[in-house]
């Protein structure tokens, strides 16, 4: 079982540090701007440095660590290989404004790339800037936006979403100017097509669908829907989050999406960093190709690889240069590597994951499953009955997972299961894994409510006061 | 098969599930658009993909193959090793955004000394931790103008770059933000004071200038600027490279509300662009506003000290349509690179790399302006970039550098047509004295 390390690891500027020699300010800057004190940053020797940030390593869990469930995050395993490549001079030591003929490797990498995930979602082209998947669909709303007033059509400024949507879902379409309209799902926990019919109007922009969506539940209705969306005027958005479930199976494109963005810090297997950096890519179908950022990147008859800046229509740009590269090179490793025959592999065991442990875990009656059976990659489960039983919350349930050395699904999220634990287990996790991560949640649901309600007690800090750290801000050393 | 485990043993896990074929698990697609497989190739072994990947590889040149002398506000560093062996841990960059605080205390304490970091660097109260880069920071820190000011005017220098105006014309597109360009003057190409005067009015909800610019010149008339913004009632927002912050004074110093810049200079390779760090600190009163992830220290139970993130009901996790930005993934390694690289450095460090760039942007211009037919185009005191200006035809002076393995500056009048004639060079610390005799005699032989 996993324990973190657990170290009093002071705060950088509370390590030792050489003397400062008293700073010396530049002549021939100009005085309003020249710099008079030091720089309170404390100088360290490589060792100090190196046992510091080894020691916060040690007490951080990440996919290497062990099973990382979070849901709508497809924590999947980064093969190592991606990471080394990634870090090789030749790509890692280019200038974006070199000459294009010394970065041919580059623009062939993007543009195979931009190809592949083509293929893979059934869009027609690709833009590969956004640099995470809220930037693409940010992205994704100024194209819609560009694709409505290049048809007369400027009375539309209301984005649709249900009720199930991720977070950024919303919060891309305030950012990008629209009002938000948010339709409750059915009890079946899928789009409620009479309350969709009822919200689509000459208004509408855009309707931004999850599929399958949050609940891990596939929208069965899809072909409906578009033809409903379509009819009222407005692009189909395809949140890209839970494309791990069904590549090689279906495909956004032959499902009437317009707008399609993809995470490759998920599906596509790039670390997360925790954090980032990620990568957004926005595919479009061809009525929406002429507003795609600039640059686009070509390949002449004889096989040269351009970077095309002339689109008259393009909305211009959305991040600086090309977008994440270094994210972009490990994605297009990943996929080669997977080919066909992997990327399928990996969402029918995605999915069968998924089942299993949910199969395993409603089984026990511990916890419920709200809606109706099949998932695919990841299902949401019930803590409400612990609740009522025990008072137990959801939230006591995923820490006390910390003692058993496991890391959280994702925990109230979607809002509309009651103490939900949204899991994704993905499929590079072992049968053993999964079976040990059921058998720790039904244990749990047995312990004593004190155990539970106190937890975690095997980490390097017990329940840390969130509402605290608000309360009383210090968010770097001048505040303490 | 390869990182799926249980390939072997669907039909043991399915029996389990009471379904027969795998199959049975995508039922609920409709028939008529499930596909059977993809028109990709099938998968190489990691043998062969290493092989492929050196093959394209090789069709790249690296500043170490080509010596870079290009600017436009990315330029080769020295990354120390220490930097990779911290960020390479993959207890750090296998984990997802800290959610679950007890599971990620290591990379919150980091991100906490990132944000003092910042906070130290740029004079400013707080920092967050991190956005895409420093470009968006720059479409972010305008939004935050206009949500703070109510006003949805904000006044941009025509002395930065394309992708930065381009890319806050969309993020503007939302709120209507009135976007104003002001001038710079010709000889010096620092910001046009009385352009600036005009173009401020009761609308002006926040001015941006950059420091140094994107010529690299220095905007000595700061103290100006800001007494201008701030009787306008409008915010100061400062751009600001890390690494001249070593000798120059902190835009905290001379006011400024909010500050961005791109960090990938703090221990990130170019990596061709991306990855990025965006960098946004700002005063304490416009916290709440303040769009990122804000790491916070607070206890445990036990009182004793943990980190978590802060603030979080400014999020769209949280808030959703409310929140004050949409930004969920940010550059978390990146900005842990920062911090070691920084931590490597020192303040002492810092100020003498600063020194060091500083001082090789004047050798290099100055050996330039020696040859025949250069001359630099703006007079002002500049860091590691500045414009070179050529009676020599351009093109060919680039196309004759390729030749000799170099990339020299970066073409202007593509951006800018009244520098048609100019190009913009940045050095560093890398560039060796050799270096820049290579550079000189190569301009030389080309003309």
């Amino acid at each position: 079982m996993y324990r973190s390390a657990v170290y009093n690891e002071p705060l950088l500027n509370e390590l030792y540090s050489s003397k400062k020699s008293k700073f010396k300010a530049i002549d021939d800057l100009p005085k309003s701007l020249k710099r008079t004190k030091n720089i309170e940053i404390p100088d360290l020797d490589e060792t100090m440095v190196i046992r510091h940030f080894h020691h916060l390593s040690q007490m951080n869990y990440g996919i290497d660590t062990g099973m990382y469930p979070l849901g709508s995050c497809t924590m999947k395993y980064n093969p190592k290989i991606c990471e080394e490549i990634a870090s090789w001079e030749k790509f890692s030591g280019t200038h974006p404004y070199q000459d294009g003929s010394s970065v041919q490797g580059n623009l062939e990498i993007m543009f195979e790339l931009e190809h592949m995930l083509c293929e893979i979602t059934g869009m027609d082209y690709f833009c590969l800037q956004p640099a995470a998947g809220a930037h693409g669909e940010f992205l994704g709303l100024l194209l819609a936006r560009a694709y409505h007033e290049s048809n007369g059509d400027t009375n539309r400024d209301e984005v649709i979403i249900p009720d199930t949507a991720h977070g950024t879902n919303p919060a891309s379409a305030s950012m990008a100017g629209y009002k938000l309209i948010e339709i409750p799902s059915t009890k079946n926990g899928t789009v409620d097509l009479d309350a969709l019919e009822k919200v689509l109007s000459e208004k509408t922009a855009v309707f931004m669908l999850t599929n399958p969506n949050t609940l891990g539940i596939f929208e069965s209705d899809i072909l409906k829907i578009s033809k409903m969306v379509h009819k009222a005027g407005a692009l189909l958005y395809y949140d890209g989050a839970n494309m791990n479930a069904i590549m090689g199976k279906v495909r956004p494109g032959d499902m009437g999406f317009d707008i399609v963005h993809l995470n490759l810090h998920k599906t596509f297997s790039t670390p997360h960093g925790g954090g980032g950096p990620g990568s957004g890519p926005v595919g479009v179908k061809i009525k929406l190709e002429k507003f795609l950022p600039v640059p686009r990147i070509g390949r002449t008859h004889n096989g040269i690889y351009v970077l095309d800046y002339d689109a008259s229509d393009s909305i211009g740009k959305i991040k600086s240069y090309f977008g994440n590269f270094s994210v972009l090179l490990k994605a297009y490793i990943y996929i080669i590597m997977m080919g066909r025959d992997g990327l399928k592999g990996a969402s029918e065991i995605a999915v069968l994951n998924s089942n299993y442990m949910k199969k395993k875990l409603v089984d026990t009656g511990k916890y419920e499953m709200p809606f109706c059976d099949l998932r695919k990659h990841e299902f949401v489960i019930s803590c409400e009955k612990l609740k009522q039983e025990k008072d137990i919350r959801a939230m006591d349930i995923v820490k006390r997972l910390l003692d058993y050395g496991f890391h959280p699904p994702t925990v109230y999220f979607p809002l509309i299961v009651k103490e939900p634990l949204m899991i994704e287990p993905t499929e590079t996790e072992s049968k053993e894994y999964l079976d040990e991560y059921v058998n720790a949640l039904i244990s749990i649901a047995d312990e004593k409510p004190d155990v539970i309600k106190n937890s975690p007690v095997n980490t390097p800090v017990k329940r840390v006061d969130e509402v605290g750290a608000t309360k009383n801000l210090v968010l770097n050393w001048k505040m303490i | 098969m390869k990182f799926i485990p249980n390939s072997d043993r669907k039909n043991e896990m399915l029996k389990k599930i009471g379904l027969k074929n795998i199959n049975d698990l995508f039922s609920d697609i409709p028939n008529n658009v499930t596909i059977d497989d993809l028109k990709l190739p099938l998968g190489l072994t990691q043998q062969e993909t290493e092989k492929k990947l050196r093959e394209i590889a090789s069709k790249n040149k690296s500043y170490q193959d080509k010596l870079c002398f290009l600017g436009g506000g990315i330029k080769p560093h020295y990354i120390p090793a220490a930097v990779k062996a911290i960020t390479s841990r993959a207890e750090f960059f296998t984990a997802y955004t800290p959610y679950q605080s007890e599971a990620s205390q290591g990379f919150l304490q980091a991100m906490f000394e990132y944000q003092s970091i910042i906070a130290e660097l740029t004079g400013m109260d707080v920092a967050n931790c991190s956005l895409y880069d420093g470009v968006t920071a720059l479409s972010e820190a305008a939004l935050m103008c206009t949500r703070i000011t109510k006003k949805t005017g904000f006044i941009i220098p025509h002395n930065i770059s394309w992708e930065k105006k381009c890319v806050l014309k969309n993020y503007g597109k939302g709120p209507g933000l009135k976007i104003k360009e002001i001038s710079y003057d010709k000889e010096t190409g620092k910001v046009d004071l009385d352009d600036l005067k005009q173009a401020l009015d009761d609308n002006t909800g926040g001015v941006y200038v950059e420091n140094p610019n994107f010529f690299g010149v220095f905007e000595d008339d700061i103290k100006e600027i800001c007494e201008l913004v701030k009787n306008s009632d409008a915010l100061f927002v400062v751009g600001a490279d890390p690494i001249s912050l070593g000798i120059c004074k902190s835009p905290g110093e001379y006011d400024a509300d909010i500050v961005i810049g791109e960090g990938r200079a703090l221990g990130n390779p170019m990596d061709f662009g991306g990855s990025s760090l965006g960098v946004f600190a700002c005063k304490k009163e416009h916290l709440r506003q303040m769009p990122g992830r804000i790491i916070g220290l607070t206890r445990d139970a036990d009182g004793k000290k943990a980190f978590c993130m802060a603030l979080q009901t400014r999020e769209q996790h949280i808030r959703r349509g409310k929140a004050t930005s949409n930004i969920c993934t940010n550059e978390g390694l990146c900005a842990l690179a920062a911090t070691v690289y920084m931590s490597w450095l020192g303040g002492n460090g810092l100020q003498n790399l600063s020194r060091v760039n500083f001082e090789k942007g004047n050798k290099l211009r100055k050996s330039i302006e020696n040859i025949d037919g250069f001359g630099r185009r703006f007079s002002g005191a500049h860091f590691n970039e500045f414009v070179v200006k050529t009676t020599k035809d351009i093109d060919k002076i680039n196309k004759g550098l390729l030749k000799r393995d170099i990339n020299g500056g970066f073409v202007l009048k593509k951006q800018y047509p009244e520098l048609r004639d100019c190009m913009l060079c940045g050095i560093t610390e890398v560039h060796t004295d050799e270096d820049i005799e290579r550079y000189i005699t190569a301009l030389k032989e080309v003309c």
